[in-house]
C-alpha cells in the first residue's frame, strides 16, 4: 500500500510538506523557549499551548498589504525571496530522513548542499539591494560578505567527515557512522561547522544582515506580507536544515544511539532523526537567548583568523590519521 | 603563541558558560501574570482611568479652575467655567479625550479641589476611537474617591448657596464697613 | 511727565552700576533696567503713593555701611552714587506680603484673575509660599456693581489703586474706601452700576480679583486660554489699541493693548464691553442669503453662489462705509469702479469730515494724538461732548488739566512722581478747560468754565478768540457780556499756554465750529508753535472713508439722486446716515440691492442679496483714526467657514497684503499705510507669530466631541500671524505686539518689559503710522469762511452706551442704554407748550419721551443719537415737534441719569444749596 522508497512522490511529498510544517512551527517553538528562557510564558493564547499561533501569525501575514516600494527594483524585489525558499527546500532533497526515506540519494550531495547554501546568498543580497535603502542595502553588503567568508570553512570543516567515509553520499555518511558518530574524530570540525551553519543562516549572535538595532530590519527593512514572510520562514528552513545536517554528518542520522531499539526500523529512524535535529534546533534558540551579537569586524577576524586555522588543522591531523592508519 | 589561544579559549567558555546559565532558566519561575485569567491587584494609587468626584456633600467638587487642563502635558482635558445663581463654579462641560492620555497624572496633582483624581481601573479600550471621548457625565461619579473629607469651598472664601461670607474655615463674621469702630 | 531730558546719574544695585533718571522714582528705574522688584500700589499712569510697603529696598550711607536703612523704591529719588541692595531687603518684602496675605481669602481656584494676577505674582517673587498665620480672616460682603464690573471684597490688600484711578485719573465720585484699618473697603456707598465710563479699567488696575470683568466672568477662560491679536478698537474714531480674546470659538473679552501715542493703559468702557454682538446668533449674520424680492422669506446660499451673484452685478454702485476697514471700502471702490463710489455717509457728515481732512492737510499746527492731548496746558472744547464720542480722548483731556499742579509741584521741588503729594499742594487749582457745549459734560468738573451755548455761538466765540490773535480774522458780533468775558478769560490762558490744544470734532453735526477751529488754531500758531488741533471724527473709520474719497464728493444723497439700478452697501445701515423716507425711496427703486455686513440691519432685511462678513475680531485690516493714524488689526480667530472677511467678498482672489499695498500707492496721502505690517512673507526663525500663548490647552480636546481626529491647524492666509501655540516669544520678537507675558509676570504689568523705559514707548512694535503728520510745514491755507446757512435749532445727543451702531446690539452695554428721547430747556418747554415729563411726536417717528433740563442751550432741542425709536436723520436740521401729552412712560424708562451728566450736576447743585 504504502510505497516507501528513496524518491517516491509519497516520501517527496511528506518531506517537503513536513519541512514546510516544521519550520512554520519552529516559529512557535523558538518564541516559547525564548519565554521559557526569559522567564515568561511565550505565546500561549491561540490553540493548546499557543499552538494555533503560528496559523494565526500566517492568516495575518498572507492578508497584510503586500507593498512594493514605489523606488524599488520591481522585478529583482519580487525574486528575491523565493530565491531563499527554493535554495533551502532544494537542499531537503538530499538529506536522508530514515532508511529508505529521502528524496533522492546524491553522490555528491554534500556538494549539492554547499553549492545550494552558496544560491541563497543571491537572495538575501538581491533582496538588499533592490530596495533602493540604505539600511537593506548595509544589511545586503554584510551578508554578502558573511555567507561567502563562512562558507570557506564550512566546506573545509566537512571534508574530514568526507575523508573519513570516503563519499559525498550522505546516505552513505550516515551509514558509515554504524561504528560509531562523526562527533569524536571529527569535534573540531563539528565546532566549526555549527558556528559557520549559524552564520550562514544569519542567525544570532550572527544576525549582522538584520541587526536591528542598527540598520532597522537589514536587507528586509522595505518588506512585508508574505514576501517578507518568505524571508522569515526560509530564515526557520535554514536552521532546520542546519540541524538535519549535524545529525547526518556527525550524530548518526537516524541511526539510534547506543544501539538502542531496531536499527533499520522506518519510524525509529524518523523518531531518532527528529529528535536529534530538534535539539540542535533548540541549540539554536539558546544561542539566540544567551549570545550578544559581535561587532561586525569581530565577525570577520573570527572567521579568517580562529575558524579557518582551525579547520585547515583539522583537515591536515584528519588526513595524517587516515594516511597513517591507511599505511 | 599561547597566549592569544589561551584568550580564546576563555572567551569561548564565558559563552558557553553563559549558555548554560540561560539553560538553567528553564526550571525558574515564570513572572507572567495571566491577565484575563487573573485578576492582578492593583494598588489605590495606581493612575488609571480618570473620574470627578463629589465633595462631602455630594456636590460636584470640579470648580472649573482650568488648572488641570492646563497642567495636561498632552493637552487632552478642555473644559468651560460656568457658575449658579449662586455664585458656585463649575464645569459646563468637562471633556477628557482619552485617546490622547497618558495617564501621567499631571491634571490630579494640579487640582486645588481633589475634583480629578486617577482610579485603579486601566481596561478602557474602545473598538472605536470616537467612544475614547469622555464628557462630564461619563467622569463624574457619586463619591469622594480617594480624599474623603475636602471640601473645597469650606476652606475658600468665596461664598456659595449654603455658605455665606464669614462662614468658611478661619472667617470672622462680615465687617460692617460702615463702622469706623477698630 | 517731566519737561526735557534732565542727566542722568549713576547708582549701584547689588554691585550692579546703573544710569538712572533723577526725577524718576527708584521703582520705575530698577524696573527700566530690567531687574524685577515686586510692587502693588505704584501704576505707572497713577505713580507713587507708598501705601503698600511692597517695593522695600536697602539704601546703604555709604560704602562702609554695612546695615543701611530701608527705604521705599517708589517713594525715593535714585541719589548719584549710592549704594543699594534688592537683595538685602528680599525677608523685609516677603513679611510684608505675608502680611497681606493673612485674610487673603484662597480662592484662586474660582477667581477671575488666577493666572494673571499680580498678587499671585509678586507672591512667588517676594517668596512667600508658606502661610503660617492661622488666625481667622475678615471678610466682607460684595456688591453689585452693575453690568461690567464684578466685586470680591474679600481678596482686596488695600493698595488703594482702584480709587486713585477711578476718582483721581477718570474722575469717578461714586467708587471710595469705607470703613478704617484692617476693615477698609472698596466699594459704592450702596449697591448700583459704576457711573464711570471707564470702570472697565478697575479690572486691569486692581492688582489682585476684587474688581473682575464680569461680562468676561460668564463665559470665563483663563489668559493663557485665550487666542488673542493685535487689534484696533471699532468703537469710534480713537482707534485705541485692544487685545481681543477668544475662545472655543466665541469673543471671550477684550482688553487693553498698550500703545503710548494713543491709549497707553487705558480704555473706555464701550470698547472693553461691547463687543459681544460678535458671539450673539441673533444679531449676526452667519450664512449669506438671497431675495427674489424684497419682501420675499430669505433663502440660505452657498458662499460660491452668493460670490457669483456679487460677480455678476456689473454696473452697480458701491456704498462704503466708516465702521468698515479701509481695505473692504478700497476693495468695493475698485470693484465698482471710482466713478461709482460712494461714501456710505449723510451729506452734512460727509462735509465736515472733508474739511476735516483738508484742515488738517492745510493747518500748521500739530494734530495732537492723546499722548499730546495729556501733555496740553490749555484746551479749548468746540461742541463734541468728547465722553460720549470719543470717550478716552475726556480722559486725556481730564490729565492735561493736572498741568498746573505739576508747575506748583516743581516750584516746590516735589517730585513729579510724588502722586499724593503733588495732588494735595494743588488742591483745585487746574490748568484751564474750557468747553463750549449746547448741554453740561462730563467734564464740566475739571473745566475752568463750561458754557452752554448752540454751535453757531460756540463758532462765533472761537472766532472771536482767534481776532484776537490775528487781526485777519473778523470778530464776530453778536457776543453778549458774558460772552465777551469768557472770550478775554480764553484769550490770556491761551496766552499764558505753552502748548495749547483746541478740540473740536464731526459729531457736533456742526461745520462752522470745525471751521472755525481750525481757524483758531492757526491763528494761535501765528503766536505759539506749539499749537495743537484735534478734530475728532465719525466711527473707527471716518477719517479713512474720507481718505479713500479723495477729490469725489459723492455722499448718500448724491448716491440717492443717481437712480442706479443696483447697489452694493458694504458694512453698512443706510437707515442710520439719512432720512428714513429717502432710504425706502431709494431701496425701492433698486432691481438688485447686495449688502456684505456682518450684523443683520433694516437695510440687509430688504436686500436681494446678504453676504455674511467677518466682524473686527475675525477679519484684519486697517482703520484710520481721528488723527489721521493708519493701524492695522489683525483677526483673532477663524469664523465659520461660511463668513468671509469683506475683503474676500469683493476682491475673491486678492490678499489683504495686496489690498493694503493697492492703498497705499493708489491713494494720496497713504503711503505710509505699507509699512503697517511686517509684511505677508514675514516670518522669524521660520515661524510666524503665534496667536495663542506656550501654555494654550485643550488643543486635542476641544473638537474631540465632534470628531477624535483632529483637523489640520487653521491656516490664516493674511499671514505674519499663525492660529497656533508655535511661534518665538514676544520677548524676544514684539514686532507684532500680542499679549504681553514675561516670565515671573503673568499679569498685563509685564508689558513694562516690553518697553524702552517704564510707561515710555514700546521697543518694537508698530504704533501705527500718522498719515497726515507734516508738523511746522509752511503756514498756508488761510482763514476758512464759516458756513452761515446753519440754523443750530437741533443737536445730537450722543450716548457712549447705545449709539454706536455695533456695541449698542451687545448685551452689557443694552444693560447700561437706554432709548430714543429728546431734550429741552424748561423754559422753552414752557414756551412751546410741553409738558413736563410728557412724550413728543417727531416728524416720521412716532412718540419719545421728552427730557427737560436746565443745562441745554435755550432755543435748541436735544435728538438723541443712534438709539432705538428715532433715526435723527429724519430731525435734522429741520427740528419739527408736536406735543404728545396722552404719552405715558412705561415702567423701564428712568428720566434720571439719562445724559449723563446729569448726576454731576445734581452734585454741584447739592455743594451749591
Amino acid at each position: 500500500m504504502f510505497d516507501i522508497e528513496v524518491g517516491s512522490a509519497l516520501v517527496m511529498g511528506l518531506i517537503l510538506g513536513g519541512v514546510i510544517l516544521i519550520s512554520a512551527w519552529l516559529i512557535w517553538l523558538e518564541r516559547r523557549l525564548l519565554g521559557v528562557w526569559q522567564d515568561r510564558l511565550g505565546p500561549n493564547r491561540v490553540g493548546p499551548l499557543g499552538l494555533g499561533q503560528v496559523i494565526a501569525d500566517m492568516f495575518k501575514i498572507f492578508t497584510k498589504e503586500d507593498w512594493v516600494p514605489p523606488f524599488a527594483d520591481k522585478l529583482v524585489f519580487m525574486v528575491a525571496p523565493p530565491i531563499i525558499m527554493i535554495c533551502i527546500l532544494l537542499s531537503f532533497a538530499v538529506i536522508p530522513i530514515a532508511p529508505n526515506v529521502g528524496i533522492i540519494d546524491l553522490n555528491i550531495g554534500l556538494l549539492w548542499i554547499l553549492a545550494m547554501a552558496s544560491l541563497a546568498a543571491y537572495s538575501v543580497m538581491l533582496g538588499g539591494l533592490a530596495s533602493n535603502n540604505k539600511y537593506a542595502l548595509l544589511g545586503s553588503l554584510r551578508a554578502a560578505a558573511q555567507m561567502v567568508s563562512y562558507e570557506v570553512f564550512m566546506g573545509i570543516s566537512l571534508l574530514g567527515v568526507v575523508m573519513l567515509s570516503g563519499t559525498f553520499n550522505l546516505r552513505e555518511i550516515v551509514e558509515s557512522q554504524r561504528d560509531g558518530w562523526y562527533i569524536l574524530p571529527q569535534f573540531f570540525a563539528f565546532i566549526v561547522f555549527a558556528i559557520a551553519s549559524v552564520a550562514e543562516s544569519h542567525r544570532l549572535p550572527f544576525d549582522l544582515p538584520e541587526a536591528e538595532q542598527e540598520i532597522v530590519a537589514g536587507f528586509h527593512t522595505e518588506y512585508s506580507g508574505m514576501k517578507f514572510g518568505m524571508f522569515f520562514v526560509g530564515e526557520y528552513i535554514g536552521v532546520l536544515l542546519a540541524s538535519a545536517l549535524m545529525t547526518v554528518l556527525f550524530f548518526g542520522g537516524w541511526l539510534p544511539p547506543f544501539g538502542i531499539g531496531p536499527e533499520d526500523s522506518i519510524v525509529a529512524g524518523i523518531f531518532w532523526m527528529l529528535l536529534k535535529t530538534m535539539v540542535f534546533v533548540c541549540f539554536f534558540v539558546l544561542m539566540r537567548a544567551a549570545i550578544p551579537r559581535p561587532r561586525y569586524d569581530q565577525l570577520m577576524s573570527y572567521g579568517w583568523l580562529v575558524l579557518l586555522p582551525l579547520s585547515l588543522i583539522n583537515l591536515l591531523i584528519t588526513g595524517a590519521v587516515i594516511l597513517f592508519q591507511g599505511a | 603563541m599561547l597566549k592569544p589561544v589561551w584568550e580564546q579559549v576563555k572567551v569561548l567558555w564565558s559563552q558557553v558558560r553563559t549558555l548554560g546559565m540561560v539553560l538553567a532558566h528553564t526550571f525558574s519561575k515564570k513572572d507572567t501574570v495571566e491577565y484575563p485569567d487573573t485578576e492582578p491587584y492593583m494598588f489605590p494609587r495606581w493612575r488609571g482611568r480618570i473620574i470627578l468626584s463629589r465633595d462631602p456633600d455630594g456636590e460636584e467638587r470640579c470648580v472649573a479652575c482650568n488648572l488641570c487642563a492646563v497642567a495636561c502635558p498632552v493637552d487632552c482635558i478642555a473644559l468651560q467655567k460656568t457658575e449658579d445663581e449662586e455664585g458656585r463654579w463649575y464645569p459646563e462641560f468637562f471633556r477628557i479625550n482619552f485617546s490622547r492620555c497618558i495617564m501621567c497624572g499631571f491634571c490630579e496633582e494640579a487640582c486645588p479641589t481633589h475634583a480629578i483624581q486617577l482610579t485603579p481601573d486601566f481596561e478602557m479600550a474602545e473598538y472605536e476611537r470616537q467612544d475614547m471621548v469622555w464628557e462630564k457625565e461619563h467622569l463624574l461619579i457619586n463619591g469622594t474617591g480617594k480624599y474623603q473629607d475636602y471640601n473645597y469651598y469650606r476652606v475658600a472664601g468665596k461664598s456659595i448657596g449654603g455658605k455665606d461670607k464669614g462662614e468658611a474655615q478661619n472667617e470672622q463674621p462680615p465687617v460692617d464697613r460702615r463702622s469706623l469702630l477698630p | 511727565m517731566a519737561d526735557g531730558m534732565s542727566e542722568k546719574v549713576s547708582i549701584t544695585i547689588d554691585n550692579q552700576a546703573i544710569e538712572v533718571d533723577p526725577d524718576k522714582n527708584l521703582l520705575e528705574e530698577v524696573l527700566s533696567a530690567g531687574l524685577d522688584l515686586p510692587y502693588f500700589c505704584w501704576h505707572p499712569s497713577m505713580d507713587s503713593v507708598g501705601s503698600c510697603r511692597q517695593c522695600a529696598m536697602t539704601e546703604y550711607a555709604d560704602e562702609e555701611d554695612q546695615h543701611g536703612r530701608l527705604i521705599m523704591a517708589c517713594m525715593s529719588s535714585p541719589r548719584d552714587g549710592a549704594r543699594y541692595s534688592l537683595q538685602a531687603a528680599a525677608d523685609f518684602r516677603a513679611e510684608i506680603i505675608e502680611g497681606m496675605m493673612i485674610s487673603h481669602p484662597h480662592d484662586c481656584a474660582v477667581c477671575e484673575e488666577g493666572g494673571e494676577c499680580h498678587l499671585q505674582d509678586m507672591t512667588v517673587m517676594s517668596g512667600h509660599t508658606y502661610r503660617r498665620y492661622d488666625g481667622t480672616k475678615v471678610t466682607h460682603r460684595n456688591q453689585n456693581l452693575g453690568p461690567f464690573i464684578g466685586h470680591e471684597m474679600n481678596r482686596c490688600i488695600t493698595c488703594y489703586r482702584c480709587v486713585r484711578f477711578y476718582r483721581d485719573y477718570a474722575g469717578g465720585t461714586d467708587l471710595g474706601a469705607q470703613a478704617s484699618h484692617h476693615h477698609v473697603y472698596f466699594g459704592r456707598y450702596d449697591d448700583g452700576p459704576l457711573e464711570s465710563e471707564f470702570s472697565g479699567n478697575l479690572a486691569e488696575v486692581c492688582p489682585t480679583g476684587v474688581f473682575t470683568d464680569k461680562v468676561f466672568s460668564k463665559h470665563y477662560s483663563r489668559k493663557w486660554d485665550l487666542q488673542t491679536s493685535p487689534s484696533i478698537c471699532a468703537g469710534c474714531s480713537i482707534g485705541c489699541n485692544i487685545n481681543p480674546g477668544e475662545r472655543y470659538g466665541t469673543l471671550r473679552r477684550v482688553v487693553n493693548r498698550y500703545n503710548d501715542e494713543v491709549n497707553g493703559y487705558f480704555i473706555c468702557d464701550r470698547g472693553r464691553f461691547g463687543t459681544g454682538y460678535v458671539n450673539d446668533d441673533a444679531v449676526r449674520i452667519r450664512q449669506s442669503m438671497t431675495r427674489s424680492s424684497q419682501d420675499a422669506d430669505p433663502v440660505l446660499v452657498s458662499n460660491a453662489d452668493a460670490l457669483q451673484q456679487l460677480q455678476d452685478m456689473s454696473g452697480a454702485i458701491g456704498i462704503g462705509s466708516p465702521r468698515a476697514s479701509m481695505e473692504a471700502n478700497f476693495a468695493l471702490r475698485e470693484k465698482v469702479g471710482k466713478a461709482n463710489f460712494y461714501a456710505g455717509l449723510s451729506q452734512q457728515e460727509f462735509a465736515i469730515l472733508q474739511q476735516i481732512l483738508s484742515i488738517y492737510q492745510d493747518t500748521p499746527a500739530h494734530i495732537a494724538s492723546l499722548k499730546d492731548v495729556e501733555a496740553s496746558d490749555a484746551v479749548l472744547i468746540l461742541g463734541e461732548d468728547l465722553t460720549n464720542t470719543a470717550a478716552r480722548m475726556a480722559l486725556a483731556v481730564r490729565q492735561s488739566v493736572r498741568h498746573r499742579s505739576f508747575e506748583k509741584a516743581a516750584e516746590q521741588k516735589i517730585p513729579l512722581w510724588h502722586d499724593a503729594a503733588v495732588r494735595k499742594l494743588a488742591m483745585d487749582e487746574r490748568s484751564p478747560l474750557y468747553i463750549l457745549s449746547p448741554h453740561a459734560t462730563r467734564l464740566d468738573d475739571v473745566s475752568e468754565t463750561t458754557h452752554i451755548c448752540n454751535a453757531g455761538q460756540a463758532a462765533r466765540i472761537a472766532a472771536a478768540v482767534a481776532s484776537r490773535f490775528d487781526k485777519e480774522v473778523l470778530a464776530p458780533e453778536k457776543l453778549d457780556k458774558a460772552e465777551q468775558a469768557l472770550v478775554k478769560r480764553i484769550t490770556a490762558s491761551f496766552k499764558g499756554a505753552r502748548q495749547p490744544l483746541i478740540i473740536a470734532g464731526s459729531n457736533s453735526m456742526s461745520l462752522p465750529l470745525v471751521q472755525s477751529a481750525a481757524n483758531l488754531a492757526q491763528a494761535l500758531y501765528q503766536k505759539n508753535e506749539l499749537t495743537q488741533l484735534a478734530l475728532v471724527g465719525s466711527e473707527a473709520n471716518g477719517l479713512g472713508l474720507m481718505l479713500l474719497m479723495e477729490d469725489s464728493q459723492q455722499d448718500l444723497q448724491q448716491a440717492f439722486a443717481t437712480g442706479t439700478q443696483s447697489a452694493i452697501v458694504v458694512e453698512n445701515d443706510l437707515y442710520r446716515r439719512a432720512p428714513t423716507a429717502e432710504v425706502d425711496h431709494f431701496i425701492a427703486g433698486l432691481e438688485q440691492l447686495a449688502v456684505i455686513d456682518n450684523i443683520k440691519t433694516r437695510t440687509g432685511e430688504q436686500a436681494h442679496l446678504v453676504c455674511a462678513s467677518a466682524t473686527f475680531a475675525e477679519s484684519s485690516g486697517t482703520f484710520v483714526n481721528y488723527e489721521g493714524r493708519a493701524q492695522h488689526y489683525y483677526a483673532t480667530f477663524k469664523p465659520v467657514d461660511s463668513i468671509l472677511p469683506a475683503t474676500r467678498w469683493l476682491a475673491p482672489e486678492t490678499s489683504l497684503a495686496t489690498l493694503t499695498q493697492a492703498c497705499s500707492q493708489t491713494l494720496a496721502n497713504c503711503a505710509g499705510m505699507a509699512d503697517l505690517t511686517p509684511g505677508q512673507d514675514y516670518h522669524y526663525a521660520g515661524l510666524l507669530v503665534p496667536r495663542q500663548q506656550f501654555r494654550y490647552s485643550g488643543r486635542t480636546a476641544m473638537r474631540a466631541n465632534k470628531n477624535v481626529h483632529e483637523p489640520k491647524q487653521e491656516q490664516d492666509p493674511d499671514g505674519i500671524m499663525s492660529y497656533s501655540m508655535e511661534g518665538v516669544s514676544p520677548l524676544k520678537e514684539a514686532r507684532v505686539f500680542n499679549t504681553p507675558w514675561a516670565p515671573g509676570w503673568n499679569s498685563n504689568q509685564s508689558v513694562f518689559k516690553f518697553q524702552d523705559e517704564v510707561g515710555g514707548h514700546l521697543k518694537q512694535s508698530s504704533i501705527g503710522v500718522r498719515l497726515l503728520d507734516k508738523r511746522n510745514s509752511a503756514e498756508e491755507g488761510g482763514y476758512i469762511a464759516l458756513d452761515s446757512s446753519e440754523k443750530n435749532t437741533a443737536f445730537p445727543l450722543y450716548h457712549l452706551f447705545g449709539s454706536e451702531e455695533l456695541s449698542a446690539q451687545s448685551q452689557a452695554i443694552q444693560a447700561r442704554a437706554t432709548s430714543a428721547y429728546v431734550a429741552m430747556n424748561p423754559a422753552d418747554a414752557d414756551r412751546l407748550g410741553f409738558n413736563a415729563g410728557g412724550g413728543v411726536t417727531v416728524q416720521g417717528n412716532g412718540v419719545v419721551p421728552l427730557l427737560l433740563r436746565d443745562s441745554i442751550a435755550t432755543g435748541s432741542v436735544g435728538i438723541s443719537v443712534g438709539l432705538p425709536g428715532l433715526n435723527v436723520h429724519d430731525v435734522l436740521p429741520d427740528v419739527s415737534l408736536e406735543p404728545a401729552p396722552q404719552w405715558q412712560a412705561p415702567p423701564q424708562w428712568q428720566p434720571d441719569n439719562i445724559i449723563v451728566s446729569d448726576r454731576l450736576h445734581k452734585l454741584h447743585e447739592q455743594e451749591g444749596d
